[in-house]
């Protein structure tokens, strides 16, 4: 019985994850546009665009392999499975025990590579050009992101999810340089995996610029569908990452009742309005860096995951 | 009470590393200033931090001076002399970033692994603070020797002292008359350097000391 509940209460998860992932993405867009004084797209314009282009004929370069066809269901499987191992509104899901922070890195880098792949199959020079720069953000972006897991795990002394998110509620964190630093780290890194502004604009088909855009220009139909979908699922995996570790009020334990489970939907949801919000306003307050540039901002987080390590060996628990 | 004392000295004396680097990042002169000026507001707070749980009134005037002189008084001297020497705009460089960070990460790893290992049976607290100051003192360091303008010499020189000050604050005892004195001789020297930095323009027309060297190397 008590096995049924806990299958229920991660299929419900897997649904969530995959049906609010498209209204993030709207309702982020919406916050922009209106910031910029725009009337904006309506919130579910994203699931009007994943439905027309599902119904849409497929069309894939003559030069295609069969990798080019089995690529977005792959990375659409593989960001799909991360994201529901972040807990959202209830720890100590059902797969909870695989809710590493590295096999969700893991999953993430290899939906990345196959992304890459993707890009350089049909052998177009901008696919070509947009794998290579993904590549280089993410030569980057990944080691940042390990030195972050690196302090959290020691600071919680675990690299599972639930675990790491149990010990933030708790009173024994205390005030920690370290953690700061981490959160700025994991905010960059965000950032630049999800192809936000200041390292690529999900909004533009300028070439020079574009990176995410550039590998999936060849996609058409429900490939493509699949591939948006993906970038959604990713973007809302990320602010629940962050909410889990650095905000994990009012996420129900283990053996909560139904109330704490309300409870625990209707704060993820707060947290994702405020997170997609601060997102939009940051977006809109900045503006987009030279490619040549984003190692820099990236550079800047692997400090300071790296700097956020060495602060722990002075910190009390050492 | 321990705890959250310690905690909060830990998290401002962190942040003054903190500070440190985002100095090593900054390229522009202003900027650079601007940073210089929240390294030392962070190092007041940091000091006043440390004389209310070591209950040592004498610190809140080191905070004091800390905050009037390093604070407000010399940024903005530095901001009026480069505006007045028209290199506020300029961007300087002769290290990459990337590679200054990572040097800067090395000697941070350093002064950590060498003062725990020396101050093994010290107070925690001063532990520490030991600790980051040597590697706020070792970041100055850096940012004198990666960087050719005068101007962002002098803030690594600047940056520098903050370290030897928050080194003072962690061990108890320091007399206050040599702070003080301390204070006042970093005044006088930034005046010297000041009086110095119109002098290398006026004579090779900019501010890069790598004009020094050639000079230098030209007469010998």
């Amino acid at each position: 019985m008590e096995l049924a509940f806990n299958f229920a209460v991660q299929f419900a998860q897997m649904l969530l994850v995959l049906a609010l992932a498209p209204l993030l993405t709207g309702f982020v867009r919406k916050v922009k546009a209106r910031l910029l004084r725009r009337q904006g797209p309506p919130l579910l314009q994203p699931y009007r665009d994943l439905i027309r282009l599902m119904r849409k004929e497929v069309i894939v370069a003559e030069s295609a392999s069969w990798l080019f066809r089995v690529i977005p269901y792959l990375i659409f499987a593989a960001t799909w499975v991360a994201a529901a191992l972040v807990p959202t509104f209830r720890t100590g899901l059902l797969f909870s025990w695989t809710a590493d922070l590295i096999a969700i890195i893991a999953l993430l880098g290899s939906a990345r590579f196959f992304l890459a792949l993707a890009g350089l199959d049909v052998g177009t020079s901008f696919g070509g050009i947009g794998s290579s720069r993904e590549v280089m953000i993410a030569s980057l972006a990944e080691p940042a992101m390990l030195m972050i897991v690196f302090t959290l795990a020691l600071i919680a002394g675990s690299t599972q999810l639930s675990t790491m998110a149990g010990f933030m509620v708790s009173p024994a964190v205390g005030l920690r340089v370290s953690l700061g630093l981490a959160l700025i780290a994991l905010i960059i890194v965000a950032i630049a995996e999800n192809a936000r502004i200041p390292v690529d604009n999900p909004a533009t088909h300028l070439e020079l610029t574009m990176v995410h855009e550039a590998m999936v220009l060849e996609y058409s139909g429900r490939h493509l569908a699949l591939i948006d979908l993906t970038a959604e699922l990713k973007l809302l995996l990320y602010i629940s990452l962050i909410a889990c570790l650095f905000a994990p009020w009012g996420i129900a334990d283990k053996n909560a009742g139904a109330l704490a489970l309300a409870t625990g939907v209707a704060t993820y949801a707060g947290k994702l309005v405020v997170g997609g919000f601060l997102l939009a306003l940051f977006e809109t307050a900045i503006a987009k860096m030279r490619v040549f540039r984003v190692p820099e901002f990236l550079g800047a987080a692997l400090m300071l995951g790296l700097l956020g390590t060495l602060l722990l060996f002075v910190s009390r628990s050492f | 009470m321990r705890g959250l004392g310690f905690d909060i000295a830990h998290l401002l004396a962190g942040s003054l590393v903190l500070v440190s680097f985002m100095q090593l990042y900054q390229d522009r002169l202003s900027a650079l200033i601007n940073t210089f000026a929240l390294h030392a507001v962070v190092l007041a707070l940091s000091v006043a931090w440390q004389a209310y749980i070591q209950d040592a009134p004498h610190l809140y005037v080191t905070a004091a001076l800390a905050l009037v002189f390093k604070a407000i008084i010399i940024p903005v001297a530095l901001q009026r002399i480069i505006v007045r020497l028209g290199i506020h705009r300029e961007i300087e460089k002769v290290v990459g970033v990337g590679i200054t960070m990572l040097f800067g990460m090395g000697l941070v790893a350093l002064s950590m692994v060498l003062m725990l290992r020396v101050t093994a049976e010290a107070d925690p607290l001063a532990r520490e603070d030991l600790a980051f100051a040597l590697a706020v003192v070792l970041l100055g360091l850096l940012m004198m020797v990666t960087r050719r303008n005068a101007v962002s010499q002098v803030v690594g020189f600047m940056s520098l002292e903050n370290g030897l000050v928050l080194a003072a604050t962690g061990a108890k005892g320091m007399p206050l008359v040599v702070e003080i004195s301390v204070a006042f001789s970093i005044l006088i020297a930034f005046i010297v350097i000041g009086i110095f930095l119109f002098r290398i323009r006026e004579r090779f027309d900019t501010i890069d000391v790598g004009a020094l060297d050639r000079f230098r190397g030209e007469r010998t």
